[in-house]
């Protein structure tokens, strides 16, 4: 069934769009991503423009995330407060990366350093989440109980918090300091940030990898919803039709992903997130190693 | 230097419209393309008749040619090139103004219906109806870009060149369908039939073909330009709502 989207001024197949949000939706909320670091490409894969993709893909992960969070907040895997931390930390950094961003393009190229900081951010984090989570799927195995909650100098700052969820008793410092540098790379990179937000929670503050997940969803709320609007009154590029498409299949896949993830040991969750954001990075740095079939690319005027 | 303009624009007129000794009546299937939610492409017929008073010329024989064009927009286009091992945009021409959709139907070969002088000044041919001016220095080779626009148009049929598509009866009756894609924007469609004979034109005729969102469509995409702080917060709405009912939705079928 087509259908044309009055915005992206394009005609897709209505299943197409069904299909791919819910299958985004389950691996967010098994992972607690957001999806937007797989979504965007594949949207434009299809054919919607880039602009309205990055915007309206915002929109449909406000709906999963939402989704998921409710299925986590009755689990009580959500650290409310943990998140409100993470929450200020990533709009005082995505104002900031706004700036950034508009700085890069004025020096032209900003598409590349977008590309290479995927490429570079998902290998680092895939490639070390892949070899962590395999030592301890090892370590479980041959039966020695893992080493947890070091005592190291974050231990020494001031400001701190009791976290009752997490069951930390940490300084404010180092997740303000997370979302501070999450939010920057986020905006620049057009994503809610979930893929760097995990494994930061999971390796920077030591935060249990179940709980991880749904405080991770309901930080990305907001940061998405922020920049929905964003896109909405400025560049006028959110297209409701094809978000309600993605996010019909999205919070149903979301609903799905949450009952998996509670099934799934810790390690298998990582293991997993680590493998498929090392696949994307491969996917991205072919593109950038391979000649592509086509040398030429059509965009609208402004900004080399 | 523009009075001069001025005169052979007046004399150009003239002989132009002593010239009309065959006029052209048109019909075509629809005169506005309505793009709904279930828009996906439309075919447009268009027919007409050759008036004249005089006898009919058999040599040379007439031909006809007609154009739709989309509106105009401007584009940037960007090339690739390997550097530091890895493909990244370098140059960029920046396409002044270019048709978002362009067909040409002839009734025989392009080049055999209308004169290179003829296609300049009404700029028929795909590559005219482009307009490009000032690649930077930099770009040698500012043909190419031209070159890639239509080439990557012309494979999402967004630019179309149907040669011997249009079926002319005793050099009188002509009709011919086009196909429009389903990535259409919204807009005038300027449509031009054009009569010729050994590759002078000696009758046009313009029309236009419009097309417009209409019902959801348009009244979304009015909200999105007009109204665009209730429109965003009407997604969210949305996406909260869709977000709440999945999850109360599936407690439901667990319980």
């Amino acid at each position: 069934m087509q259908i044309y989207l009055p915005i992206a001024e394009v005609s897709v197949n209505a299943f197409l769009l069904l299909g791919l949000g819910g299958i985004v939706g389950v691996l967010s909320g098994m992972f607690g991503v957001g999806g937007g670091f797989l979504m965007t490409p594949l949207l434009f894969f299809i054919g919607i423009p880039p602009a309205v993709a990055v915007a309206t893909e915002a929109n449909q992960i406000v709906a999963s995330s939402f989704s998921g969070v409710l299925a986590h907040l009755r689990r009580k895997t959500v650290d409310l407060r943990m998140g409100t931390v993470l929450l200020i930390g990533g709009l005082v950094g995505a104002a900031l990366g706004v700036v950034v961003f508009n700085y890069l393009k004025a020096q032209g190229q900003v598409d590349l350093l977008v590309k290479l900081c995927y490429v570079v951010f998902l290998g680092i984090i895939g490639g070390l989440m892949f070899i962590e989570s395999l030592n301890a799927i090892r370590k479980t195995k041959s039966g020695k109980p893992p080493a947890r909650k070091k005592h190291n100098w974050i231990h020494g700052l001031p400001f701190k918090m009791r976290f009752r969820v997490s069951g930390l008793y940490i300084s404010v410092i180092p997740p303000l300091l997370v979302g501070v540098s999450v939010g920057i790379l986020a905006a620049i990179m057009g994503v809610g940030g979930g893929f760097i937000m995990v494994p930061a929670m999971i390796y920077l503050l030591g935060m249990p990898t179940k709980v991880v997940v749904g405080t991770s969803l309901f930080q990305i709320i907001f940061v998405t919803a922020f920049t929905t609007m964003l896109h909405a009154t400025t560049n006028f590029t959110v297209d409701i039709v094809l978000a309600v498409l993605l996010l019909v299949g999205g919070v149903i896949g979301a609903q799905i992903g949450t009952r998996i993830g509670v099934k799934m040991k810790a390690e298998q969750l990582r293991i997993l997130l680590a493998m498929m954001v090392l696949a994307v990075c491969g996917k991205l740095a072919l593109d950038l190693l391979l000649q592509p079939a086509e040398l030429y690319s059509i965009g609208a005027t402004g900004g080399h | 230097m523009g009075k001069q303009l001025l005169i052979g624009l007046c004399l150009l007129i003239a002989t132009v419209t002593q010239a009309v000794a065959e006029e052209i009546v048109l019909g075509l299937s629809k005169d506005t393309v309505s793009i709904n939610t279930s828009f996906d492409g439309s075919e447009i017929l268009i027919f007409g008749a050759v008036k004249r008073e005089s006898q009919i010329i058999y040599d040379p024989r007439l031909q006809v040619i007609i154009t739709v064009a989309g509106p105009n927009e401007p584009f940037t286009v960007r090339r690739k090139e390997k550097r530091f091992g890895i493909w990244i945009n370098t140059d960029a021409v920046d396409v002044d103004s270019a048709p978002t959709f362009y067909a040409v139907s002839t009734s025989t070969a392009l080049g055999l219906s209308l004169s290179d002088t003829e296609d300049l000044r009404h700029k028929v041919s795909i590559p005219r109806a482009i307009r490009s001016v000032g690649a930077p220095d930099t770009v040698g080779d500012a043909s190419s870009f031209t070159e890639a626009l239509i080439r990557i148009k012309s494979a999402s049929n967004q630019y179309q060149l149907n040669e011997g598509t249009i079926s002319v009866d005793d050099q009188t009756l002509f009709r011919t369908s086009i196909q429009l894609p389903a990535a259409l924007t919204e807009g005038d469609y300027k449509t031009r039939i054009f009569l010729t004979r050994g590759g002078d034109v000696v009758s046009m005729y313009e029309t236009s073909l419009y097309v417009r969102k209409v019902g959801l469509e348009r009244w979304l995409f009015r909200m999105s330009r007009e109204n665009a702080l209730l429109y965003g917060l009407m997604s969210l709405a949305i996406a909260i709502a869709a977000g709440w009912g999945a999850s109360a939705a599936f407690r439901l079928i667990k319980s």
